[in-house]
C-alpha cells in the first residue's frame, strides 16, 4: 500500500544548487523508507518538498505532483500549515525551543489551538513514551529543554513531532551530530513507530542506510537512480552507480 | 633556513605594538575619568551655593535666581516617553518586517535605506519639524502653538527608529534558521514563529537597539531645541504634551553660551549635565544587565 506518491517531481532552486531532476517515487505505507545517496543528491531538498518547507527558500522551478490520501500537497490551495502537522519533520541538529521539555512537546498542539490541560498531558505524556524518552524526564518535566543531552533532545524532537499524531514521519540526518549509544537508541525507536507510522529516512551514512531500509532510494546528483526493496538493494543492486557507492567506490 | 630577522626586532616590534594598544585603552579611560571629574568640579558647588529649596523649586527662571531643575527634567522625561511609545512598536515592528516578512528584493532597498535615515543629523531633522511638521499639528491639533512636547518626541521618535530597527533587525537575522523551520515543521504559523521563537530568541539584541534608541533621544539636543519652544515651565495636567517644555539638553545648550564662567547659572548649568549624565548611565547599565543576563540564557539555549 502506498502511502506517498511522487510523480516527475522537479524542484531547481534560482542559485542552481542542489535540485531533482523529474523524480517518480512511491512511499509505501508503514514502512522504513530510506532516502540515501552522497550529500548534494536532493535528499533534504525532497523531504523540505513534501512539507512544504521549501516554500520559504527560493525555488525557482517546481512541477510534477506529490499525491497523499487523495491529494496533490503542492497544490496552491493545499493547507500548508495541517500538512506539515500530518508530516512532521526532524532535523540533523537536535532544535529544542526555549522552553521546558512539557512545553517543547505541547507547544505543537498549543499552537493547533489545544487548550485543555489533562488533553495536553496525556498527549505529552504518550508523545514521550513513543519516543522512549518518558522514563528519563518524566520527573522533571518542568526544567528547560536545552538541560537535556544531545541524544535525548533529538528524542524530544522526535517526541514533539509524534504529539501530533502525525501520518508520516521525516528524518533528515537525525543522527549526525549523536554518539553511537543514542544512535542506537534512535535507530531502535524508529524500529517501532514504522509499526504506526510511515517512516521516510535520509541518513547520513550508507551504514544507518543498510540497517535500517525496508524500502530504499538511492539518489546521485538530483536523480533517483534506485529503487526498490531495502534487502535487495545493499545486497544485490541492479545499477552499476547503486553498487559502486555501496561498495564505496566513491562518495 | 636563517631567520631573516634576529629576534630582539621582533621582541621590540610587538613590545611597541602591545604598548600602543595598551596605551590607547589606558588613555581613554583617563579621558572619561576626567571628563566626570570636571563635570562633578564645575557642578557640585551648586548645592552649595543655591538654595535646595530653589533647586527643588517649580521654577527656572536664572536672571532671578529660580533654579528649579523640575521643569528641565519633566520637559527630558515627557519628551524621551513620548518618543519611546512612537519608537518602540514603530521600530521593532519595521525589524521584525525587514527580517521576516519583507521579500529579498524589498529587503535588499530598506536595510541600506534605513542605515541612511540613521545618519540623517538632527538639525535637518529639526528643519523639517519647523517648516513642516509643527505649523500642520498646530492646525490639525488647534493648539496656539505647533512647538510642543508632542512635536519633540514625533520628531526624536523618528530619529530614533532607523537606530532600533538597524540593531534589530541584526538581532533577529542572526537567530539560526534552523529555530524558524524547526517550528514551522510543527505547522506553526508565520505569526506564531515570530511572536513565538523568532523574537524570544533576539530578546536580547531587541533590548539593546531600545535602549541604544532612547538613549540617543535621550542625548538629542538640535532638534529637539527647535521644535519644543523653549519653555522651561512645569504645566499641568495631560495637555502638557501639547505644551511648549524644554529639555536639559536644550537648555545647557542655549544658555551656557551667555553665563559667567563660574556664576552660580553656569554651576546649575552644569548640574542639569551631572543630572543628564547620570540618566544615559542608568540606562546603560540597565540594558546592558538586561542583555548579559538574556545572552547567558540565550547562550545556553544554543549550545
Amino acid at each position: 500500500m502506498d502511502k506517498i506518491c511522487i510523480e516527475n517531481l522537479t524542484v531547481r532552486y534560482s542559485d542552481g544548487a542542489e535540485s531533482l531532476k523529474n523524480i517518480n517515487l512511491s512511499i509505501p505505507e508503514k514502512t522504513i523508507t530510506v532516502i540515501f545517496g552522497p550529500a548534494g543528491g536532493g535528499k533534504s531538498t525532497l523531504l523540505r518538498t513534501l512539507n512544504r518547507l521549501n516554500d520559504l527558500g527560493d525555488v525557482a522551478e517546481l512541477s510534477g505532483s506529490v499525491i497523499m490520501n487523495g491529494v496533490n500537497l503542492l497544490d496552491r490551495q493545499t493547507d500548508v500549515i495541517g500538512l506539515r502537522r500530518k508530516i512532521g519533520m526532524v532535523f540533523s541538529r537536535p532544535v529544542t525551543l526555549p522552553l521546558t521539555i512539557f512545553q517543547n512537546v505541547s507547544y505543537g498542539l498549543e499552537v493547533a489551538g489545544e487548550r485543555r490541560k489533562p488533553v495536553l498531558q496525556n498527549a505529552v505524556e504518550s508523545a514521550l513514551k513513543q519516543a522512549a524518552l518518558w522514563d528519563e524526564v518524566y520527573d522533571r518535566l518542568q526544567d528547560p529543554a536545552n538541560a537535556l543531552s544531545g541524544g535525548q533532545q533529538q528524542r524530544l524532537c522526535i517526541a514533539r513531532t509524534l504529539a501530533l499524531k502525525p501520518e508520516v514521519l521525516m528524518l533528515d540526518e537525525p543522527t549526525s551530530a549523536l554518539d553511537p549509544l543514542s544512535t542506537a537508541k534512535i535507530e531502535g525507536l524508529l524500529m517501532d513507530l514504522k509499526n504506526e507510522l510511515t517512516v521516510i529516512l535520509a541518513p547520513h551514512n550508507t551504514q544507518q542506510a543498510a540497517r535500517l531500509a525496508e524500502y530504499a532510494a538511492f539518489f546521485l546528483q538530483g536523480e533517483l537512480v534506485e529503487e526498490g526493496d531495502g534487502t535487495q538493494m545493499f545486497m544485490k543492486p541492479r545499477k552499476k552507480k547503486t553498487q559502486d557507492y555501496i561498495m564505496g567506490r566513491f562518495g | 633556513m636563517k631567520n631573516p630577522r634576529p629576534n630582539s626586532t621582533i621582541k621590540l616590534g610587538e613590545w611597541l605594538i602591545t604598548f600602543f594598544i595598551r596605551a590607547a585603552g589606558y588613555v581613554s579611560i583617563l579621558y572619561v575619568t576626567l571628563i566626570i571629574l570636571f563635570l562633578l568640579r564645575e557642578g557640585l558647588p551648586a548645592f552649595k551655593n543655591v538654595d535646595l529649596s530653589s533647586l527643588f523649586g517649580e521654577v527656572w527662571y536664572p536672571i532671578e535666581g529660580y533654579y528649579s531643575i523640575w521643569p528641565l527634567l519633566f520637559g527630558s522625561i515627557t519628551v524621551t516617553i513620548g518618543a519611546a511609545v512612537i519608537a518602540i512598536p514603530l521600530g521593532v515592528g519595521t525589524a521584525v518586517f525587514i527580517s521576516e516578512l519583507a521579500p529579498p528584493w524589498a529587503k535588499e532597498i530598506l536595510k541600506p535605506l534605513v542605515e541612511v535615515l540613521a545618519g540623517l543629523p538632527s538639525v535637518v531633522l529639526g528643519f523639517f519639524g519647523i517648516l513642516v511638521l509643527s505649523p500642520f499639528l498646530r492646525q490639525a491639533l488647534n493648539l496656539p502653538t505647533g512647538l510642543t512636547a508632542f512635536t519633540g518626541s514625533l520628531l526624536l521618535g523618528w530619529s530614533a527608529i532607523p537606530t532600533i530597527v538597524s540593531v534589530a533587525e541584526d538581532a533577529l537575522n542572526t537567530v539560526p534558521r534552523t529555530y524558524r523551520e524547526g517550528a514551522q515543521a510543527l505547522g506553526t504559523t508565520q505569526w506564531q514563529t515570530i511572536w513565538g521563537v523568532t523574537v524570544p530568541a533576539a530578546r536580547s539584541g531587541i533590548i539593546t537597539a531600545v535602549m541604544l534608541g532612547i538613549g540617543r533621544v535621550i542625548g538629542e539636543t538640535m532638534a529637539v531645541m527647535m521644535v519644543t519652544g523653549n519653555a522651561p515651565v512645569l504645566p499641568e495636567g495631560l495637555n502638557a504634551f501639547f505644551l511648549p517644555i524644554r529639555t536639559m539638553t536644550a537648555t545647557i545648550a542655549s544658555e551656557m553660551g551667555e553665563v559667567a564662567q563660574g556664576s552660580i547659572h553656569y554651576q546649575v548649568l552644569f548640574l542639569v549635565g551631572i543630572i543628564l549624565f547620570f540618566l544615559s548611565l542608568v540606562i546603560n547599565v540597565v540594558s546592558f544587565m538586561v542583555s548579559s543576563r538574556r545572552m547567558k540564557r540565550t547562550e545556553r539555549l544554543l549550545s
